[in-house]
């Protein structure tokens, strides 16, 4: 899976489960700020990457995720490793 | 009032006296009722008197915890729905004094009356939390709040189904999801019938309304907390026992 693809798929998931419109899902976009999650959003999209990609999400890197391009990040760096 | 229809409930324990008491009445008002126990001749019993529709048993051992994980998805299998309701009223005792109190009388009953209920609630809340609704109801004792004698271990866990429930429902309140626990106190059941005559004096002497209950005064509590009519109600603790102990 390129990064490309993965970007892809996590705007996807953040705007299936945050309801909220594509174009507000850009790379510095905020779940909680700028896309009105609460911590309960933040732990539901969390799971929701970890099942997508069959990756492991750690409690203590979990919540460094606040933003799109973190999500991205971690998961790009999860998949290449 | 308190209609439960096109609604999907599990009941864990359902073959005991509370457990089929709760699935009758959850059933009688419209839902689709799983009922789950290890004793698969008795659940079936308890499903045939539910009559042929809306009913499901699904056997489970909930000592075993990949059993416990894996209950919510099999009864929404076999129900064809998502789950709306989930009854944790499973449980046993190993009583006896502390002294005396083994280690496996201590974890078997921190297995099945606390562990399963939190394995049960967990897989129960994420499609609670995303569908924006949802009841969890656990049952509880008075022995949880007073304690007793010969039961350090099932006091414990009773005890810790009520943290558990107000921290979930804390949790889980902005999704209209709500929690909550059923404490009864001394239930007519086999268990009960056992006492001796002078024991059973004494008991009816410390209720102020003058009877044991009945397993339909504890389901009645249950179905209230199930029904939509208790929307506002969540991380409390409803004492079902006849004034024995107004706490």
């Amino acid at each position: 899976m390129s990064n490309n693809e993965i970007a892809d798929k996590v705007k996807k998931i953040v705007v299936e489960h945050l309801g909220v419109e594509e174009s507000k899902v850009t790379p510095n976009a905020s779940f909680i700020d700028d896309l009105g999650a609460d911590s309960l959003d933040t732990v539901e999209l969390v799971m929701a990457f970890e099942e997508a990609f069959s990756v492991e999400i750690p409690e203590d890197t979990a919540e460094k995720i606040a933003t799109v391009s973190d999500a991205i990040d971690y998961i790009s760096k999860q998949k290449a490793s | 009032m308190f209609s439960l229809s096109g609604k999907l409930a599990l009941v864990t324990g359902a073959s005991g006296g509370i457990g089929k008491a709760i699935a009758e009445q959850l059933h009688r008002q419209g839902a689709c009722v799983v009922l789950s126990g290890t004793r698969e001749e008795a659940l079936k019993s308890v499903a045939e008197q539910l009559g042929s529709e809306r009913v499901h048993v699904v056997t489970a051992n909930l000592s075993d915890g990949e059993q416990a994980d894996a209950l919510v998805k099999r009864a929404e299998e076999v129900a064809g729905q998502t789950l709306d309701i989930l009854i944790n009223n499973a449980g046993l005792t190993r009583d006896t004094l502390a002294m005396r109190m083994k280690d496996s009388d201590w974890e078997q009953v921190m297995k099945v009356d606390l562990e399963s209920p939190f394995r049960l609630a967990r897989a129960a809340l994420k499609g609670m939390l995303r569908r924006r609704s949802g009841r969890i109801i656990s049952i509880s004792s008075i022995v949880g709040t007073t304690g007793n004698p010969g039961q350090a271990n099932y006091a414990a866990a009773k005890a810790g189904l009520v943290g558990m429930s107000k921290s979930l429902a804390q949790e889980s309140g902005s999704r209209g999801v709500t929690v909550n626990v059923v404490a009864p106190g001394f239930v007519e059941t086999p268990m009960t019938d056992a006492l001796p005559e002078a024991a059973r004096e004494r008991l009816l002497g410390g209720i102020p309304l003058g009877r044991m209950g009945r397993p339909e005064d504890v389901a009645s509590a249950v179905l209230y907390l199930a029904s939509d009519e208790a929307a506002w109600v969540t991380g409390t603790t409803l004492h079902v026992n006849g004034g024995m102990a107004m706490v």
